[in-house]
């Protein structure tokens, strides 16, 4: 998931990949750079969306290099539009592209399955996503600040966590700001604990 | 008239796609293709990478290969170790092997393993485990069938992973020394082997450090075929016969061949 505060974009996601039921790996780096200050989160299939990533983060150097300034959000978001909705019966990625470019501030794009375009102030993504609209719709301010983002967040992808299957791990946060990316980790172990049931036992 | 020089075209070659359909269409059934049932493992220690791999290749319930080597050179500095259809992973690696080898000509320098893992790009029943030790230090990468890649301080692949993970997952910590990593390995291979039926024979381990690699082949052979209790060979007279009847198939000189 992807968040607009006030300066920047705070991204976030879990750590598990799985194959069927099997976990392949349960520390993914789901949020991949595509640029300095342009980051995606991946969703759908890993083999798809890596593949993806690497070719627009090629485009944007390429671009860089070129207009021999840094690209905008916008244009990044372009690029992964362009693939994902031509090849659409190929691929299976939903890919949410968040920065901050020195024109519009912190934008944050969302590309579902389809290759249809969505510039939102937040955005959220994934099987997991399903479980968490009412607590994002219910808890989202405009113009937070960090640390609120950050909590807004690191809480909404924990409940996804605890409900979802397919989802679990740790979580990994980004925030992207004029400065630069900060990035941050937080072990399973040390998340949040909400409600989980009663002790039948007594 | 062909003056243009042909480019090889890049990525994956779909040409036998089509040739593969026509003949499916025409009624033939494509060769059941032989899998290496398999436990692959990869994992960090202090001082590089170690992969091991068990050696039994299956047709079907059928061991095809009791010794098979599924641990591949890439480079110098680089091995692999392939899960999923044989002919595959042994394509697979070859083809990387000598694109990595016209790399490392063309640019002057040794070979770094992200770039092994790079290329490549999945279309093929081939899932690898590839480990090196480079200019930026020890790299252990695994890619799966479709081309997708994890960065992992340990990892199994193949049908006998689970097995080999539990082990990993209960004795792995961060800087092992080399022979604590080197048992790590063996057990985790064997408990794939005992435990999983496309899984056994031997355990082959690589070690790899930096500018040194060592190929056990065979480290451990904990399926070594028990000596015969006794000799089951028949005797000569054991079966009686009730006609002999000889041929001479040696042909001397000057016998001319029956052409009739």
């Amino acid at each position: 998931m992807a968040v607009e505060f006030q300066g920047g974009v705070v991204i976030g996601a879990d750590t598990r990949t799985t194959l069927g039921s099997y976990v392949s790996n349960r520390v993914t780096d789901k949020l991949t750079p595509i640029h300095d200050k342009i980051y995606c989160c991946r969703s759908g299939s890993a083999a798809d969306t890596q593949f993806i990533a690497d070719l627009v983060r090629y485009y944007m150097q390429m671009y860089a290099v070129q207009h021999n300034e840094p690209p905008s959000v916008r244009t990044a978001a372009a690029l992964f539009q362009e693939l994902c909705y031509q090849n659409k019966d190929y691929l299976l990625a939903g890919i949410i592209v968040a920065g901050w470019d020195k024109h519009n501030g912190g934008t944050i794009y969302n590309i579902p399955i389809g290759g249809s375009l969505h510039r939102q102030p937040f955005t959220i993504g994934g099987s997991g996503s399903s479980f968490i609209y009412g607590y994002c719709d219910a808890n989202f301010k405009k113009n937070m600040t960090q640390e609120e983002a950050v909590e807004f967040v690191k809480n909404a992808v924990t409940l996804a966590m605890s409900r979802d299957g397919s989802s679990g791990g740790c979580v990994r946060i980004a925030i992207i700001n004029e400065d630069g990316v900060e990035m941050h980790f937080f072990p399973g172990n040390q998340l949040s604990v909400f409600y989980e049931g009663e002790d039948t036992a007594s | 008239m062909r003056d243009k020089i042909e480019i090889p075209k890049s990525g994956f070659n779909f040409d036998n796609y089509r040739r593969n359909a026509f003949l499916e269409k025409q009624g033939l059934s494509l060769p059941k293709p032989i899998k290496t049932g398999t436990t692959i493992v990869g994992l960090l220690f202090k001082d590089g990478v170690i992969l091991g791999a068990d050696t039994r290749s299956t047709n079907g319930t059928i061991v095809a290969n009791k010794n098979c080597e599924k641990i591949h050179y890439l480079a110098p500095n680089m091995y692999c170790a392939g899960a999923g259809t044989a002919a595959d992973t042994e394509q697979a690696t070859s083809m990387i092997s000598s694109q990595l080898e016209l790399h490392r000509l063309a640019t002057g320098r040794q070979a770094r393993v992200i770039t092994a893992v790079t290329i490549y790009q999945g279309h093929m029943g081939a899932a690898l485990i590839i480990g090196g030790y480079d200019i930026s230090g020890p790299g252990l990468f695994n890619v799966h069938p479709h081309g997708s890649t994890d960065k992992l301080p340990f990892m199994a692949m193949g049908s006998g992973s689970l097995a080999a993970m539990s082990i990993l997952e209960s004795r792995w910590t961060k800087d092992l020394e080399r022979d604590d990593a080197i048992e790590l390995a063996k057990d985790a291979i064997e408990a794939g082997i005992f435990n999983d039926l496309g899984s056994g024979s031997n355990v082959d381990i690589n070690i790899i450090e930096k500018d040194k690699v060592e190929v056990l082949r065979n480290y451990a052979k904990p399926n070594e075929r028990a000596v015969k209790e006794q000799s089951y060979k028949y005797k000569r007279g054991a079966t009686a016969y009730l006609k002999e009847y000889v041929r001479e198939f040696i042909v001397t000189e000057g016998d001319a061949m029956d052409i009739s």
